[in-house]
């Protein structure tokens, strides 16, 4: 409805002394291809990304390293998709356990009681995650701030007390999925480690893209002017409730994906192990340290993260020294106070470069 | 269920309560001065309970007797965790939110790893106080010792902090910033001194409770932590902030947990104080007493 | 005459005890610049935020465009063309200002590129083009003022809704600023603006409304607003209250 091109001409004050009133069309044009041109490198950084962890597994051959490896991807997917909610949206969720949780036992519980195969639950594990999300998003995204994320441990600790109250799934001594021949059918494979290094690269890759292309879409804008400013977004048009709504169901989906997948990894499942307030810390912590409401933030933070603890864990945690959590603990405290930002404002070139001319 | 049988619940909730009371008033206090959340308040109620252990098996005092050295310590304890963590946490220019979570967050990890080094992770507990094992018979009801000593604490300490944020400087701080956070310069006092102070009496609260409740609960390098998800819930329960809704929160949560106990099984009772919660804050999105 | 665009008919809105505004009724014709003065407390935010969305009335409606929005969501009425700015500024600051602008631009466009190119456009418009891809955080305050009417003009609104957008600019800042207004009211967009200083506002405006303790005690041209008793006194009024 506005003539802006016409206006320019007229324009005689403002940024008038300013010699970039020339070619302003071409001004557009290059901004709008330094934009795409900044979003098809990192495509291609995460392309050779994946490649370069595609072709580990040819080089580890230790089971443990392997385990190691599984749990990095599998934490670098699930923080990613924490931080949909969390980093993009704004709300700080530590009860993400609850959505983990819900996918693991509903592939499980599929398979062990009706032997439909774990892709299956998969799909329905997520789905019922994001259906949880989204009545639990109707009370509680009136909440605010520490009221919302305490809210949110509570919802969380409340299913973990049910399930470990819930005799037909195993209450407090979890399942144990029965062994059966190596299937991908099945996702199992109980000598080989390889094809769940793929799967959980698979997911990684699956959520980083995702979270990619909403970077640049209607509801990465939205979410982030949500977590932003509220009300200045709702000026803007954006619908706050149904935003948040939005980040809570995809977020939960993907999360009770890794669930499902973990589930099927490890091959036994217990409430604490699934659904305690460790793994929604957990959960969250990879995007934190990385770069909350970032792209890489969740990646990389899990990068960091999870061959630490893992191999801390295993060098000073069998004595029960509690070495391990000491330099958890340091690192974690370390890393918070010294990098706010998280690990990716190491990489500052990224940003000034995007600033562009 | 007799009378005596309901008076008995309400009364063990009641004297719960006033501990738990006493937990989630340290985490308010700190949270209203400063808007942190304090995610180290379970490891440093661990840490009380293990000074007094470590106390009486150094000294073979009566537990009862090394509570005001475990509160001491713990006062001092907070203040140094103030200036050595949160005060750079306060710094930070993003984010500052997740930072303090997480920096307090690993703080708790680091106490824990410690606490596991220096006293394993065996479960230990005191049997040598002359309260241990005693009740006190008010018609049928049985109030033990231990607890009712905790329940009288609890109520002198909150007597105390009326009077400490009522006729002190450091109570005018506060209730200052909880109205507005830039308003400590206003009133005159300096800002790290309040905050180290409101760490240290927040710290010296849990140490309370930590100290009475050595006599009576098993401690180990995990105890704390289903404490503090009770603390976090029945602040946000009373209201961020607010030390009398912690108050009343905490004496509800007490008698809600101790109902459900009983109606549903002793393994579901957090399920009452979550559904509390839950239906509390749906109508009351800051909480009973909250004000922000 | 052309039925007015906006309508607002005896609005009252209190808080607790407060009366904010109190039976207010203004019309804004379409293509005119309102201008919404009065001194410090005469209730011109309120009276704002009501038209905008942030809070509901207590008695009265509004009407905008022949339909009544008193009981619509601050993003429906921006759907039905309404925009504002803040009167402190509340920047997307985790965002790039083009990002920023975006956000507005997606109100009439399905697509980030498209959202993207008009947001450059506006951008453009605004004299913010060579700041796009900075972070919101690092502008100037001017320029954040500038970047608030660039993400509200991105929305492409009917009505544009200004709240103390020229306060605590330099005084060639505030020419910039009213050379800008006039621009995009040139461009067919109706202007509701709340200033507290009068000498800004008076060249700017086609007519201006005067609340005090929120009520309208005075409209018409600036020019005769100037020399109205009711307003001189309620300006000087406020000036002996506060001192």
């Amino acid at each position: 409805m506005m003539g802006t091109q016409e206006l320019h001409d007229r324009r005689t004050t403002a940024s008038s002394s300013e010699p970039e009133r020339l070619e302003r069309g071409a001004e557009h044009s290059g901004s709008l291809t330094a934009f795409a041109r900044g979003r098809r490198r990192e495509l291609a950084v995460a392309a050779v990304a994946a490649i370069v962890i595609a072709l580990l597994p040819l080089g580890i051959h230790d089971v443990y390293l392997q385990n190691v490896l599984v749990l990095t991807l599998m934490y670098a997917a699930l923080s990613q998709s924490w931080n949909i909610l969390g980093g993009y949206c704004g709300q700080i969720s530590l009860g993400h356990a609850i959505y983990f949780g819900i996918g693991a036992y509903t592939s499980t519980l599929l398979y062990t009681h009706a032997g439909l195969t774990p892709w299956f639950g998969m799909l329905m594990g997520g789905t019922l995650a994001a259906l949880v999300a989204l009545g639990l998003g109707y009370p509680f995204f009136r909440l605010r701030g520490h009221y919302f994320t305490i809210a949110t441990i509570v919802v969380a600790e409340t299913g973990l007390l049910l399930v470990l109250n819930w005799d037909f799934a195993g209450g407090a001594e979890g399942i144990q999925i029965p062994y059966g021949p190596d299937s991908w059918a099945h996702l199992q494979f109980a000598r080989d480690k390889l094809p769940y290094i793929y799967f959980a690269l698979g997911l990684a890759v699956l959520a980083w893209l995702v979270t990619f292309a909403i970077e640049d879409s209607k509801w990465g804008y939205w979410w982030r002017a949500v977590k932003d400013n509220a009300e200045a977004a709702e000026s803007l048009g954006v619908v706050v409730f149904r935003s948040k709504m939005a980040a809570a169901a995809l977020s939960a989906f993907f999360t009770a994906i890794a669930g499902s997948f973990y589930a099927a990894f490890v091959s036994y499942i217990d409430p604490d192990s699934v659904m305690g307030f460790q793994l929604s810390l957990l959960i969250a912590l990879p995007a934190v340290l990385g770069g909350i409401g970032t792209l890489w933030g969740p990646a990389l933070g899990a990068l960091v993260l999870i061959p630490l603890t893992e191999l801390t864990r295993s060098y000073f945690g069998g004595s029960g020294s509690g070495v391990d959590l000491i330099i958890y603990g340091v690192l974690i405290m370390v890393i918070a106070l010294a990098r706010p930002e998280g690990l990716m404002s190491l990489f500052g070139r990224r940003r000034k470069s995007r600033r562009g001319p | 269920m007799t009378l005596q049988g309901l008076a008995q619940i309400l009364a063990s909730g009641l004297l719960m309560g006033l501990i738990y009371a006493l937990i989630a008033a340290g985490l308010s206090l700190i949270f209203g001065l400063m808007d942190v959340v304090n995610f180290a308040h379970g490891e440093f109620l661990m840490l009380a309970m293990y000074a007094t252990f470590g106390i009486v098996v150094a000294t073979a005092l009566d537990p009862v007797l090394a509570a005001p050295l475990v509160v001491g310590a713990m006062f001092v304890l907070g203040a140094f965790v103030y200036f050595a963590v949160i005060r750079h946490a306060m710094r930070a220019k993003a984010n500052i939110g997740m930072v303090q979570v997480f920096a307090t967050f690993g703080l708790g990890i680091t106490i824990r790893g410690l606490a596991q080094h220096v006293f394993t992770p065996d479960y230990r507990s005191i049997q040598t106080s002359f309260l241990a094992g005693r009740t006190l018979d008010l018609g049928g009801v049985f109030l033990p010792l231990p607890q009712l000593f905790g329940g009288l604490l609890s109520c002198l300490s909150f007597v105390a902090l009326y009077f400490i944020i009522r006729r002190t400087d450091f109570g005018r701080a506060l209730e200052a910033t909880r109205e507005d956070a830039g308003a400590v310069a206003l009133v005159g006092i300096d800002k790290n001194r309040v905050f180290a102070l409101g760490w240290g009496l927040g710290a010296a609260l849990v140490g309370i409770a930590g100290s009475v409740m050595a006599i009576f609960y098993y401690i180990h390098p995990d105890v704390g932590t289903p404490f503090a998800l009770i603390a976090y819930v029945t602040v946000a329960l009373g209201g961020f902030g607010s030390i009398f809704g912690a108050l009343a929160a905490g004496l509800l949560v007490g008698i809600v947990e101790a109902i459900s106990a009983t109606i549903l099984s002793p393994s579901m009772k957090a399920v009452g104080i979550y559904l509390i919660y839950l239906v509390v804050v749906f109508m009351r999105p800051r909480g009973l007493f909250g004000n922000l | 005459m052309s039925p007015p665009l906006l309508e607002v008919r005896n609005l009252t809105r209190r808080f607790g005890g407060l009366v904010a505004n109190s039976d207010v009724s203004l019309t804004v014709a379409e293509g005119e610049i309102l201008g919404l003065i009065g001194p410090n407390g005469a209730g011109k935010s309120t009276l704002f935020n009501l038209i905008a969305g942030l809070f509901r009335p207590s008695a009265g409606s509004i009407v905008f465009a022949g339909r009544d929005i008193t009981r619509l969501a601050a993003p429906a009425r921006c759907a039905l063309g309404i925009a504002r700015t803040f009167q402190v500024v509340r920047s997307f600051d985790s965002m790039s200002v083009v990002e920023n602008v975006v956000v507005g631009a997606l109100m009439r466009r399905a697509g980030a590129r498209q959202a993207r190119h008009k947001a450059l456009e506006t951008l453009a418009l605004t004299g913010l083009a060579r700041r796009a891809g900075a972070p919101a955080v690092e502008l100037t305050p001017p320029e954040k003022r500038r970047l608030e009417i660039a993400r509200a003009l991105a929305t492409e609104p009917k009505l544009l809704l200004l709240d103390e957008a020229l306060a605590g600019l330099t005084p060639s800042e505030a020419r910039e600023g009213v050379e800008l207004v006039r621009q995009i009211r040139d461009h067919g967009v109706t202007i509701v603006m709340v200033e507290h200083v009068m000498e800004v506002v008076m060249p700017l405006v086609d007519r201006a409304v005067v609340l005090d303790l929120g009520k309208v005690i005075a409209q018409g041209l600036p020019s005769e607003l100037v020399r109205n008793e009711k307003v001189i006194e309620a300006y000087l009024g406020a000036r002996h209250r506060a001192a």
